[in-house]
């Protein structure tokens, strides 16, 4: 019997295409749009100004806070100007943007293929290096690494619990870099095990990734305390809680982090991304993103340089389809729609995919027949249903109540809706009117 | 790029689901059923489903039209389920003016006046139900003796269910053993060969019907088994007690309406609760007024007026009974 989380849970059709499509370095973009927050917490504060030249993996801006990050050039060239862009989000948020002109690297990153094994960095140097290189979560919440190894007073970590699982469908990206970067990603956990003090890992991976497991089981052997483990594929296992829940069978209190039940949770390209910073030099400035969809010709697992507009990606794998409708930032089920194609590839971007048009469109919401299914699988045990018609009724006592600010918006209520209700939209509006209340009754008076 | 691409928030994939497929989905569940009713009860059978059917869907029709003036939905198969449960809670020679009278009543007042579809806190077809027993008892209690295609409609032989004919038995001083001997036996009942309402007679075809609504996830088991376990263990103390005076729970199951209503009506999604503890409590409730009315009340059954009242719970069930929460009570020793 395999391990799962227990509570709710949907198995959408899986749909990875892009499986065995080995990662290629995608190609040099002509002009880069770095974005100055490409992460969680305050956005990063520009060092460089019009007419700067840079080098790959320089340091562009820098943490403007305790929740931030630097971030580093992905590019050589000459910086044009620092202007407000869309991002992602949909939102106009100021971006570095760099005309690249060649492909000149910092001369300390070190850039041969060696694998470097070597473990003796103390637990201060790993997390200086870590929050140097300016590691945000991969997995796509992109919440800065370093912090998550500082362990609070009064806290302990037990196990480094790093996710592998890869519940999105579409997205291959952490599933190529397991198979093709193990070793690498193996040193990673036992840094990041050494840098929080713990002798034991644990990578939890779905089912459905059997080479990956294999591959990452044999290599594991000669890393001692870090155990893989194969999980039952069940969506959304990839959220903290539920990977906790899964692996360890424990739940963590609502409101409360992984710290509280002794797990830090880093994502498999972050423990990747660690390995480069500590044992290579190398800041964050390139990652994996799958490219992908039904009627996209090549399905494509890219290496690409953050800034590079995901317009170039689409080309790269044959161009926009004439069906497409639809193009989503990272996976169908917690990913965002773009409303642009040159919004730029950021250190969250886990993929690109493109949707066919009768595939985009929702379908119209029906009445509710109170069938109890978006109860069912809600893996926080919340009743999705409630929480809308609550929302709808701008009740936000009885939504706070009702624990909406425990919902970790994976959409699976909206997913197994027969009636197509839009739940998850009034359950986000109720959560940030709820959070905005919360917030101003715990401020200063 | 002068493609225009939609915009919306995430999940951008949505499962294979709908409420089409869900009540399409019961009415299929429910065809075995019909064809035991048309197999014991001819063309009777025939005749009452189809009137319940088209006159439950030419009244949504027309109430949607002409009164609400909204969009009209008939085909979305609730309409067609609700005459199908309708027909197979009479008798299969009622009259067509009454089941046309039922279908009014269980589309227009028990589901279209309070908004329609997802909005009604009564099983409709159960409302319909009820309100012929109450006004047309003679006609709603004549039961056709079950000869296949020489049943007959109108002019069909009648006679009393087990359930009736126990209660009068009883009544009029009656041993149970001497009742037991007129009446079919176990096996009979199961394959349906009794009198009785047209869809309740046979106990094998619901359960063909339930064991598909539990393969394609329709409904889970929760109010079934808890209602039917409940019945049983009930039954069974009263017959432990006394055994003269209260018929064993194989006889409780097998006769009446019991498993049509604990498959198929007390499980509308609709007018039942959301989570399987509230499930279990509806269920349970169900059972104890169920057996209260068959065992001490005036009424030989008693299952529709059971679900009707545990009906009117489900709103405070939902208000009180809440999933466990992910993290709320945590105990990680």
């Amino acid at each position: 019997m395999l391990k799962t989380f227990k509570k709710g849970g949907v198995h959408p059709a899986e749909n990875k295409f892009s499986a065995n499509a080995p990662i290629v370095a995608a190609q040099l973009p002509k002009v880069v749009q770095i974005p100055l927050g490409q992460h969680i917490g305050a956005p990063a504060k520009a060092l460089v100004k019009k007419g700067d030249a840079v080098k790959v993996g320089q340091l562009i801006a820098e943490s403007s806070g305790f929740v931030s990050a630097n971030i580093h050039s992905s590019v050589s060239g000459t910086v044009a100007k620092i202007d407000n862009i869309i991002d992602n989000s949909g939102f106009s948020k100021a971006a570095i943007i760099i005309n690249v002109e060649a492909d000149e690297w910092e001369e300390s990153i070190n850039r041969t293929d060696e694998i470097i094994k070597d473990l003796s960095h103390s637990p201060e140097t790993i997390l200086e290096k870590v929050k140097s290189a300016g590691i945000v979560g991969l997995g796509g919440a992109t919440f800065p690494s370093h912090i998550k190894l500082m362990v609070p007073p009064g806290k302990k970590a037990e196990v480094v619990l790093i996710n592998g699982v890869e519940c999105e469908p579409y997205l291959t990206a952490d599933h190529r870099l397991m198979l093709e970067k193990g070793e690498e990603m193996l040193i990673g956990i036992k840094l990041i095990m050494n840098a929080v003090g713990v002798n034991k890992g644990a990578v939890g991976i779905e089912n459905n990734k059997l080479d990956a497991i294999k591959h990452l089981t044999e290599l594991a052997k000669n890393y001692e305390g870090i155990e893989i483990v194969p999980l039952k594929v069940k969506y959304p296992q990839g959220g903290e809680k539920q990977l906790i829940k899964a692996v360890m069978n424990r739940e963590v209190p609502s409101g409360a982090l992984p710290i509280e039940v002794g797990a830090v949770v880093q994502n498999v390209g972050t423990a990747f991304a660690i390995y480069e910073a500590v044992q290579k030099n190398k800041p964050l400035f390139e990652r994996v993103v799958t490219v992908t969809g039904k009627s996209i010709e090549n399905p494509s697992n890219f290496l690409v340089r953050v800034g590079t507009p995901t317009s170039q990606l689409i080309e790269a794998v044959g161009g926009l389809p004439d069906d497409s409708g639809k193009v989503v930032s990272g996976g169908p089920m917690m990913g965002k729609a773009l409303g642009t194609l040159n919004t730029p590839i950021g250190k969250g971007s886990s993929g690109v995919l493109v949707f066919k048009e009768e595939e985009a469109v929702r379908r119209l919401a029906q009445p509710c027949i109170r069938c109890a299914k978006c109860v069912s699988v809600c893996p926080m045990g919340l009743e999705p249903y409630l929480l809308m018609t609550v929302a709808e009724n701008k009740e936000w006592e009885r939504s706070e109540e009702e624990r909406t600010m425990d919902c970790i918006e994976c959409g699976s209520c909206v997913y197994t809706c027969p009636a197509d209700r839009p739940l998850l939209d009034y359950i986000r509006l109720s959560k940030t009117t709820v959070g905005g209340i919360i917030r101003s009754r715990n401020a200063p008076k | 790029m002068d493609k225009l691409l939609n915009i919306s928030p995430s999940p951008h994939v949505a499962g294979d689901y709908s409420v089409k497929k869900i009540m399409y989905g019961v009415v299929l569940a429910l065809m075995p059923t019909l064809a035991a009713s048309v197999y014991y009860f001819g063309i009777g059978a025939i005749i009452v489903t189809a009137v319940a059917i088209i006159s439950s869907m030419l009244f949504e029709f027309l109430i949607q039209k002409y009164l609400i003036k909204g969009e009209t939905t008939i085909f979305d198969g609730s309409a067609i389920l609700t005459g199908l449960l309708l027909a197979f809670n009479v008798p299969s020679n009622l009259p067509i003016w009454i089941i046309i009278i039922g279908a009014l009543v269980a589309v227009g007042v028990g589901k279209m006046s309070f908004g329609g579809l997802g909005q009604n806190p009564f099983n409709p077809a159960l409302v319909g139900r009820v309100f012929l027993l109450i006004s047309f008892p003679v006609q709603m209690t004549s039961w056709p003796i079950p000869k296949g295609f020489d049943t007959g409609y109108a002019d069909a032989v009648t006679g009393a269910t087990p359930l009736g004919a126990l209660k009068e038995g009883l009544g009029s001083g009656e041993t149970m053993s001497n009742l037991l001997s007129g009446i079919p036996d176990f096996m009979q009942m199961l394959m349906g060969n009794m009198g009785g309402s047209m869809g309740e007679v046979s106990a094998i075809a619901l359960l063909i019907g339930f064991a598909y609504m539990l393969i394609k996830k329709i409904i889970t088991w929760h109010i079934p088994v808890y209602l039917v376990g409940t019945v049983f263990v009930f039954t069974g103390i009263l017959n432990y007690f006394s055994p003269e005076q209260f018929a064993s729970p194989m006889f409780h199951l097998l006769t009446g309406g019991l498993l049509l209503g604990a498959i198929f009506m007390a499980t509308d999604m609709v007018t039942s609760p959301m989570t399987p503890k509230g499930m279990a409590i509806f269920a349970i409730g169900i059972a104890v007024i169920t057996v209260l009315i068959r065992a001490f009340g005036a009424y030989p059954e008693g299952i529709s007026f059971a679900i009707l009242i545990m009906n009117s719970f489900v709103p405070i069930i939902n208000k009180y009974v809440k999933p466990k929460r992910f993290g709320e009570e945590v105990n990680n020793g």
